[in-house]
């Protein structure tokens, strides 16, 4: 996993509630069976109306997502983070996430950064009105910085720490490969077994 | 203090805890299909890892299928190629698979309880979001993405963390007309796409302890529409019932120590659940959504509603969107919407019962001209049931159009698809932008309006069909 500890960048504000998945990813994107190449389909249905934000040329290049409420609801599809990421974006902010696509989030280095709606309210001004505005969002001090603006925000200790320093999980939960042998070797017999009967 | 059904299923399922780290978590059952396997399996290659329990994983094709012409090779090149990937790394990594032309195949969710797989007091993922159906059982099922399979293909665990429980208590008596589906709607209107957020739901009480099985399954689908991490009931007699004899149940002294086991699997009396909703049963009619998220809906008796109306600057311009993309006016009755579509099937709505509800509707009447129905089974056995019972027969007769097993319509990664402005009602889980197909619109309705909407060509219940029948000819 790419690790996160700091990103500076100017934003796209994203003034909707609800983006679903479907909406950042649409189906038929996902018969693809690579990680890469989701960049021209995020957001692909908005995308064909010139006026949506992301098509606006003062957008081009921006990495910071100033997302609405209950972001990324819907399909657990993980092509949604990878066509963000894809795209450029480093980090959403968002009042509120859905579950599976924040704990896909994390797990891919892309942060998604929960701060109240007020203040992605004043992010969306501040960024309307001047597009070159650049967001900080800090991992290290847990702070998303921009101007005028000084806001923490929360993250657990440990899903920071695997940010920080890029950690893959898997290779995190084989060191306790021994609890794991340990938990199946006294499994109830009732259990359900797929080999074929 | 007493624990609550998901405390209990959880507690049984750790296999390692350790302050500030999220609790591991063994997964009893993993399944997988075509979509979100492929990157997952690719990660196991490079890193040169195995499936650590092949005996716990499952596989079938889905979401890519077509229901037409299933024994000629897949028209899309890139569904073909996705499923090819599916059967290669099956058969390279040990696991069993049930693919398109299977005795067993068919939508993931309707296939893993079918054969007995998902059991109460198990832990079952699997890369989509329904999975939260398998809680219908008392199971505590995740729908994870595909970093996580493969976490779960390599380790048989999951990190997972800490979670809230919420109580959502149904009393009384479901009025008639009234099925599971619409009683998942109107909660998810009530308690918003958000309500559910970091929440595992346990679903409960008299109106809930009623539902068959099937019922159960439709209204645990949906939690993730509610935001929900999972959705559970209680395991019971009914439950018991339904597992009994099934392929992969427990026999003999297997089934004695698992029902024992099943049977302490209830919400202690003195816990505490972090939230409480509670719905009047006998207050519930037929509901439809209106809008292009699930938590958009009102009884089909209402009227589109008045972004106005809206206290939330941010409800108001979702509803503003809402009704721009569908085509709608604010105050149109939700009986005067007419429709394109009529699409039964999907992990929602495509089992048996399902299919029965729907045909007991159209039996003797006929699809409006000019509209289409599909209906589709979840699985090749819920079709070999359904053409057992003559129900196929029911569907053609009115018209409709009886195809293979799958996920179909309800996200239309396979041929069936709605055309730019093309309207449906559906029994499926999700109404969003463009889910059927590009510029297409959703109505999420019970199988029960499916049909008599495919009757009358307009949003409507079977309440609303004053015809008389026309006798089946023999």
């Amino acid at each position: 996993m790419e690790a996160f500890t700091t990103h500076t960048g100017r934003a796209v504000p994203l003034r909707r509630s609800n983006v679903d998945t479907d909406q950042i990813i649409p189906a038929h994107w996902l018969k693809k069976v690579t990680r890469n190449g989701f960049e021209d389909g995020l957001f692909e249905a908005w995308r064909k109306d010139q006026d949506f934000v992301l098509n606006q040329p003062e957008r081009h290049g921006a990495t910071v997502l100033v997302a609405g409420p209950d972001f990324g609801t819907g399909s657990s599809r993980e092509h949604a983070v990878w066509a963000l990421q894809n795209y450029g974006f480093k980090t959403v902010l968002s009042s509120r996430f859905a579950d599976i696509f924040r704990g896909n989030s994390l797990k891919n280095g892309l942060l998604t950064v929960v701060v109240p709606q007020d203040v992605i309210e004043r992010l969306w001004k501040l960024t309307e009105s001047d597009p070159a505005a650049e967001i900080t969002v800090d991992l290290v001090a847990r702070e998303v910085r921009a101007e005028g603006l000084t806001q923490s925000f929360e993250l657990d200790d440990n899903a920071r720490w695997r940010l920080l320093e890029g950690l893959d999980d898997i290779s995190l939960t084989l060191r306790h490969e021994a609890d794991i042998a340990e938990y199946e070797s006294s499994r109830p017999a009732y259990k359900p077994r797929t080999v074929e009967v | 203090m007493g624990r609550t059904l998901a405390e209990k299923v959880w507690d049984d399922h750790v296999v390692r805890r350790a302050e500030g780290e999220p609790d591991l978590l063994f997964i009893d059952l993993h399944l997988l299909h075509e979509v979100t396997s492929p990157q997952a399996f690719d990660g196991l290659r490079l890193s040169g890892r195995t499936v650590r329990r092949t005996d716990l994983t499952i596989a079938t094709e889905d979401h890519n299928t077509p229901t037409l012409d299933i024994d000629k090779p897949i028209a899309d090149p890139v569904s073909r190629t996705q499923l090819e990937t599916l059967r290669k790394n099956c058969a390279e990594f040990g696991v069993r698979l049930h693919p398109l032309g299977d005795v067993e195949q068919g939508v993931v969710h309707v296939v893993g309880p079918q054969l007995g797989l998902t059991q109460p007091g198990t832990t079952v993922v699997c890369g989509d979001s329904h999975t939260s159906t398998h809680g219908a059982f008392g199971a505590l099922a995740f729908g994870i993405g595909t970093s996580q399979v493969e976490h779960v293909l390599a380790t048989q665990t999951l990190p997972m963390p800490k979670f809230k429980t919420m109580a959502i208590t149904v009393e009384g008596e479901l009025p008639d007309g009234v099925t599971a589906k619409d009683l998942i709607l109107a909660i998810i209107a009530k308690i918003g796409t958000g309500g559910g957020q970091g929440y595992v739901i346990e679903y409960r009480g008299s109106a809930i302890e009623k539902l068959s099985m099937e019922a159960r399954m439709t209204v645990c689908n949906m939690s993730i529409e509610a935001g929900a991490r999972a959705g559970m009931i209680a395991p019971d007699e009914t439950t018991f019932a339904y597992l009994k004899g099934r392929p992969h149940a427990p026999e003999g002294e297997d089934w004695d120590a698992a029902v024992a086991y099943w049977k302490t699997l209830r919400t202690d009396d003195d816990a505490v659940f972090d939230h409480e909703v509670y719905i009047d049963a006998a207050r519930l009619a037929p509901f439809v959504t209106w809008g292009t998220n699930p938590g958009q809906g009102a009884p089909l008796s209402a009227a589109v509603p008045d972004p106005a109306s809206f206290a939330d600057p941010s409800e108001r311009l979702a509803a503003e969107k809402a009704l721009e993309y569908m085509g709608l006016r604010p105050d149109q009755p939700l009986r005067d919407i007419a429709v394109d579509t009529v699409f039964v099937g999907s992990c929602t709505n495509g089992r048996i019962e399902d299919l029965r509800s729907a045909a007991s509707v159209l039996e003797g009447r006929k699809v409006a001209d000019g509209l289409r129905m599909l209906v589709v089974p979840g699985s090749v056995r819920v079709a070999l049931q359904a053409v057992e019972e003559g129900l196929d027969k029911v569907f053609t007769a009115a018209g409709a159009e009886w195809r293979h097993a799958g996920c179909s319509m309800c996200l239309g990664m396979n041929p069936d698809q709605l055309a730019p402005g093309e309207r449906s009602a559906s029994t499926s889980n999700r109404n969003f932008e463009g889910r059927q197909g590009k510029g297409g619109r959703t109505h999420l309705v019970s199988p029960q309006v499916a049909a008599a909407t495919a009757v009358l060509g307009h949003l409507a219940s079977p309440a609303d069909l004053s015809d008389v029948r026309t006798p089946v000819e023999a």
